[in-house]
């Protein structure tokens, strides 16, 4: 139990996707004007990132790695190379899914989101989450852990980054740095706060 | 002639199509700062109040002195104490072409440790200051807004974070980066969300961390080292000092967070005089009382688990974070019951740091950084709440 606490910690904040690996970096700029719309992209996220991990490390240790194959009568089989295929696959079924549920049943956030939710399909956040887990050899669930924790930690990063976009809207930017220029600064400013957390052994 | 004809004279020099058009934010900065200025709101809506931005700014730069004079006292006192151990009579520094002419080295004496001690405050608040201001001065010719006394607060404290024997570019560049990117790229005093003060010092700590927090940098003597009390204590080392002398600050640090007296009786003037908000202050302590009593209830290895929160609250920037930066009224929750949120959140982070993190033994820095990155979101919890309850009633 203590394991899957210090991993799913560790997922939020030592490792934030968003903060720490940079990674997702086009939806989270691009959706953090508002604090609702920014907790509903989370949300998705979170969901999103919680199935997928869990379902890739399924398809990883079973279909997929050397030997993995040996239930089926091939033991020297190595398919590992279909890897970013079948990851990516899984994710853009996923998000389909997810696509039409909130069409159907939150369609505010459907609207808000746009063309942002399918691009969730594309965001290195979602597929990075994927390609750790096969890195660091998890077990199911570890996967599940892991994926709800940097799902959690990049909805997080993500609210706190619209929320103080939303203070600046009182601000005076140069010129030059109005939108996104000013957006990735808050970025660095919000990794350096985060630095607190670096070195924590958990 | 007197000082204020003297400035209407030259002031057309500085108005629009004058010589010195660009420098008109630094003769307005010294105009407003000697003189209250004449204009007036000219709509119906004029609030009247004794306590402007320029009096509150200054009114926590003079409260900032009394953590400056203790400080150096106390800088003095334990440089003098090692050179009296030494048996050395002077130091190999230009600092000696000021001091020995002063005073001698006499840790006995108030005056040889006070002075001692702001020969190392002074040059590093005129570089600090300096710096800073002209930074300040340039963005503000640049993009048309006034040059602000909030500058005054944030070179102040940025000093007083600073251990004594810190190179003076090393201020320079963190002072700098604190003013620029804390705050002048999102449009001056007021627009910021971080304190520029610990903008600054963070981005030192993580560029020279070894010249900032190593163990050579806390007593202002060559070749003396020495760690801060945190620091023994976190490799599980008697902490060095009693608690009456770390209260009383008598122990190595930075300038301003040594002696939490000197802090407690800035605290007063700030909190009577309705600058700094006393909410967020005691959330500070009770987050950290509290999240320190929940490691004490834990058994571990880690000698920093047991540490009791009377000593937490002596050592290390504590005290001088939750009074002086925590309190910073544009970086903090800008509602009353967010207050309380957001100290009890930094004093929770701060135990958290320190405690659990291996990597800094001191942690309110990172802490109040994490805060001011929460200010905006608890705010806007709080709003909808409020609206919500009144929405209710209607």
């Amino acid at each position: 139990m203590e394991h899957y606490l210090s991993l799913f910690v560790r997922a939020v904040f030592i490792e934030n996707m968003a903060l720490t690996f940079f990674l997702g970096m086009c939806t989270f700029i691009a959706i953090s004007k508002k604090i609702s719309t920014a907790i509903g992209l989370g949300i998705a996220v979170v969901v999103v990132l919680g199935i997928t991990v869990p379902v890739n490390n399924l398809i990883f240790n079973y279909l997929l790695r050397e030997g993995a194959l040996a239930w089926a009568g091939f033991p020297d089989v190595d398919l590992s190379f279909l890897g970013f295929l079948s990851y990516i696959g899984v994710i853009a079924a996923m998000v389909q899914i997810l696509e039409m549920v909130l069409d159907r049943f939150v369609p505010f956030l459907y609207n808000a989101l746009g063309v942002f939710l399918p691009l969730i399909t594309v965001n290195c956040a979602i597929l990075g989450a994927s390609l750790m887990m096969v890195e660091s050899d998890q077990t199911f669930a570890e996967a599940t852990v892991f994926g709800l924790g940097a799902g959690v930690g990049w909805a997080l990063a993500i609210t706190l980054l619209a929320g103080v976009r939303e203070k600046l809207k009182y601000s005076d930017v140069p010129e030059g740095l109005r939108g996104l220029g000013i957006t990735f600064i808050c970025v660095g400013l919000m990794s350096l706060c985060f630095m607190s957390f670096g070195g924590i052994d958990i | 002639m007197s000082l204020r004809s003297f400035l209407d004279d030259i002031a057309p020099n500085f108005e629009q199509g004058g010589k010195f058009q660009w420098l008109y934010p630094a003769y307005e900065a010294i105009d407003t700062a000697l003189y209250t200025p004449p204009t007036v709101t000219g709509g119906p809506s004029h609030v009247r109040d004794a306590l402007n931005l320029k009096r509150i700014m200054m009114t926590v730069w003079l409260a900032a002195f009394i953590p400056v004079l203790v400080g150096s006292y106390i800088v003095g006192f334990q440089a003098n104490t090692a050179l009296a151990e030494m048996g050395a009579t002077t130091i190999n520094d230009w600092r000696a072409l000021i001091l020995d002419p002063l005073t001698s080295y006499n840790p006995a004496s108030l005056w040889d440790c006070l002075v001692h001690g702001l020969v190392y405050f002074v040059p590093l608040y005129i570089v600090v200051f300096g710096t800073g201001i002209l930074f300040e001065i340039w963005f503000a010719s640049k993009r048309g807004h006034e040059v602000n006394e909030g500058f005054f607060v944030t070179s102040i404290l940025f000093t007083l974070t600073l251990p004594a024997g810190m190179p003076l570019w090393m201020a320079a560049i963190g002072v700098a980066f604190g003013v620029v990117i804390g705050k002048e790229v999102f449009g001056g005093t007021g627009k910021n969300f971080l304190n520029p003060a610990l903008t600054g010092r963070a981005f030192l700590y993580f560029a020279y961390p070894a010249e900032i927090s190593g163990d050579s940098v806390w007593v202002a003597v060559d070749g003396v080292t020495q760690a801060t009390p945190l620091g023994n204590a976190a490799l599980g080392e008697p902490y060095g000092v009693d608690w009456m002398t770390a209260f009383l600050g008598n122990m190595p640090g930075s300038f301003g967070e040594t002696s939490t007296l000197a802090i407690l009786i800035a605290a007063l003037i700030l909190v009577a005089t309705r600058i700094a908000s006393w909410r967020v202050m005691a959330g500070c302590v009770i987050g950290l009382a509290a999240m320190t009593l929940v490691f004490n209830a834990i058994p571990s290895s880690n000698p920093m688990f047991a540490m009791p929160f009377w000593w937490h609250l002596v050592l290390g920037g504590f005290a001088f974070g939750a009074v002086f930066m925590a309190t910073d009224p544009v970086s903090a929750s800008m509602t009353n019951t967010g207050r309380w949120y957001y100290g009890i959140l930094i004093g929770v982070m701060c135990a958290l740091i320190r405690v659990v993190n291996p990597a800094f033994p001191e942690g309110m820095m990172l802490a109040i950084l994490f805060g001011n990155l929460f200010a905006p979101l608890i705010d806007h919890y709080v709003v909808q709440g409020n609206i919500k309850r009144r929405l209710a009633r209607v």
